[in-house]
């Protein structure tokens, strides 16, 4: 582990970050859509197609061993960083998408009846509503919603009195708004879930990538996020599961590396993780993804944290003293997400023009209208940050913002 | 009346006396905001092209042999971009709108407008425009 944080060396060690956009160096503020790769996580892609690519777990040559070997290391690395009991409990997925929609398909429609409420909360990511409303939708359950105030906050008082009515069944939350960036109270969140019997899944998105989750420790039912959030390859996602929910939850898709033994007149299935990994999986970019994960490990501690935070107050500093830029999402607790609206103009004008400045950030809803809808606002712009950017870059990116502004009004 | 074609190529001729990409876009924006106000009746929801960020309105009438366009948007770039595709397609026949090839966009530069698809309603809107020279072919 380093000893220091030494941010023109993270820098260097993000390749694609050194580049001129329209003519500008490229500012990149999207991070909550998508993080940027390290040049391990590229190497390590290459290698395993120039070195190690086959089919795992079922070949008995040399590269088959390889594969499986570097395909199950991932698995290993994950079960450390959340802390989780075994390695059986880390499923791949294809996403944070893919995980929520299996456990909304398989737990949920092996436990879910008439009658009962599946609760979600106002700050969701379409994909963790839908899932559910499908779900709900055939076995005639409710979805229901925990309100958020004005600051973005969870209203907690309202949380309880719905768990109260004894009918709530399963609660699904994000851990981070991706939208506003509010860090939601989760262990108090499990804690009363349980109270009542409910189970609950965390949509770690937008959290994993900020700060060091012990699933043990909050007592997490299911946990859904995606590497790409977490600076690692597009389309691996990661489900981890309390390994008695898991057991009992039929099956998701059928096909190969799911099964046990298949004849004609019965099938029995495959054990944990590999009864919900049917098909060959992404084996390259979950290889590679273990990358990231060593690559956060060498950062020294609370070093992610400590930059982050310090570009969040510097950023909301400057942002508050545009005129007529009002910031969507004041709680006290956020990770380095500054949603933003300005009197009298269109976020997609702002994106467009921010864009020619170099400055990359995301306007729109957010994948998250019914918050939009809460707040009146048919979009924001947001800026979200991770630890290899720098107060430079966000002295640019208001220089544009306040050019753009001019240009708009 | 210019032609379809003659007023493409003098948007391209404006386009062409601005040096860098903020003149360029100035000028977009000027454009939008001059664009003639859209009859608050005809921003229906049958009139209405969602994108994903912004919304489009297009209302066509048929005056005499040409068809009329009417159009808005909430966002200003969107709005300019409007007011050019309407200065080029409007008060055309219906068959000249049907052959009518839109090369000026590429040409002065603007087509990641029309590359963003999902986001703001205007590829959808010129296929409308399109569509409307169609059905008013087909009435006549």
């Amino acid at each position: 582990m380093a000893e220091k944080f030494d941010i023109e060396q993270v820098r260097k060690d993000f390749p694609i970050l050194d580049q001129q956009v329209n003519g500008a160096p490229l500012v990149y503020f999207d991070n909550a859509a998508t993080t940027q790769k390290p040049q391990m996580v590229i190497d390590a892609l290459n290698h395993y197609y120039t070195r190690d690519n086959a089919n795992i777990h079922r070949g008995l040559h040399t590269l088959a061993e390889r594969a499986t070997t570097g395909y199950e290391l991932t698995r290993k690395k994950l079960k450390d960083f959340l802390n989780a009991e075994s390695t059986d409990q880390i499923i791949f997925t294809s996403g944070t998408t893919a995980g929520i929609n299996l456990v909304a398909q398989t737990y949920g429609r092996a436990n879910f009846s008439k009658g009962d409420i599946i609760l979600v909360s106002n700050l969701e990511h379409h994909s963790n509503i839908v899932p559910w409303q499908m779900i709900a939708e055939e076995k005639g359950a409710e979805v229901q919603v925990i309100p958020v105030d004005e600051a973005g906050i969870l209203d907690m008082k309202a949380y309880v009195e719905l768990l109260d009515t004894k009918r709530v069944k399963f609660v699904a939350v994000n851990h981070v708004s991706n939208a506003i960036g509010t860090i939601n109270p989760i262990a108090y969140i499990i804690e009363q879930a349980h109270r009542v019997g409910a189970k609950v899944l965390i949509d770690g998105a937008q959290s994993v990538a900020h700060f060091e989750i012990d699933v043990q420790a909050l007592d997490i039912d299911f946990l859904a996020f995606s590497a790409h959030k977490l600076f690692g390859p597009t389309g691996v996602g990661v489900l981890y599961g309390k390994r008695a929910l898991l057991e009992a939850m039929p099956p998701y898709q059928g096909g190969g590396e799911m099964i046990k033994e298949v004849s004609f007149a019965s099938t029995t299935y495959n054990e944990l993780p590999y009864k919900f990994e049917a098909g060959t999986p992404n084996i390259a970019d979950v290889y590679a993804f273990g990358f990231a994960l060593d690559y956060l490990k060498s950062l020294p501690k609370n070093a992610v944290w400590e930059q982050e935070k310090a570009l969040l107050d510097y950023a909301t500093e400057q942002l508050m003293q545009i005129d007529g830029l009002r910031i969507v999402g004041q709680a006290p607790e956020k990770i380095a997400v500054v949603s933003f609206v300005i009197d009298g103009v269109h976020p997609q004008d702002i994106g467009v023009l921010l864009d020619k400045f170099g400055v990359a950030i995301r306007t729109g809803h957010h994948c998250a209208q019914p918050l939009m809808a809460r707040y009146e606002l048919v979009g924001t712009c947001r800026a979200s940050f991770a630890f290899y950017n720098t107060k430079s870059e966000i002295d640019l990116f208001v220089k544009a913002l306040k050019r753009t502004i001019t240009m708009l009004s | 009346m210019a032609t379809i074609n003659e007023t493409q190529d003098e948007l391209i001729e404006e386009f062409g006396l601005f040096e860098d990409w903020a003149d360029k876009y100035e000028y977009l924006i000027d454009l939008g905001k001059k664009l003639s106000p859209m009859n608050e009746a005809f921003k229906t929801e049958e009139n209405v092209i969602k994108g994903c960020q912004s919304k489009v309105w297009l209302h066509a009438e048929k005056h005499g042999d040409h068809i009329v366009f009417f159009a808005d948007s909430e966002a200003i770039i969107v709005k300019g971009m409007i007011s050019m595709l309407i200065r080029v397609l409007s008060n055309h026949t219906p068959a000249e709108i049907m052959q009518a090839d839109l090369y000026f966009i590429d040409q002065i530069g603007m087509a990641q407008h029309l590359a963003q698809t999902r986001s703001n309603g205007l590829v959808a809107m010129v296929k409308q425009m399109k569509n409307y020279a169609v059905a008013f072919n087909a009435m006549a």
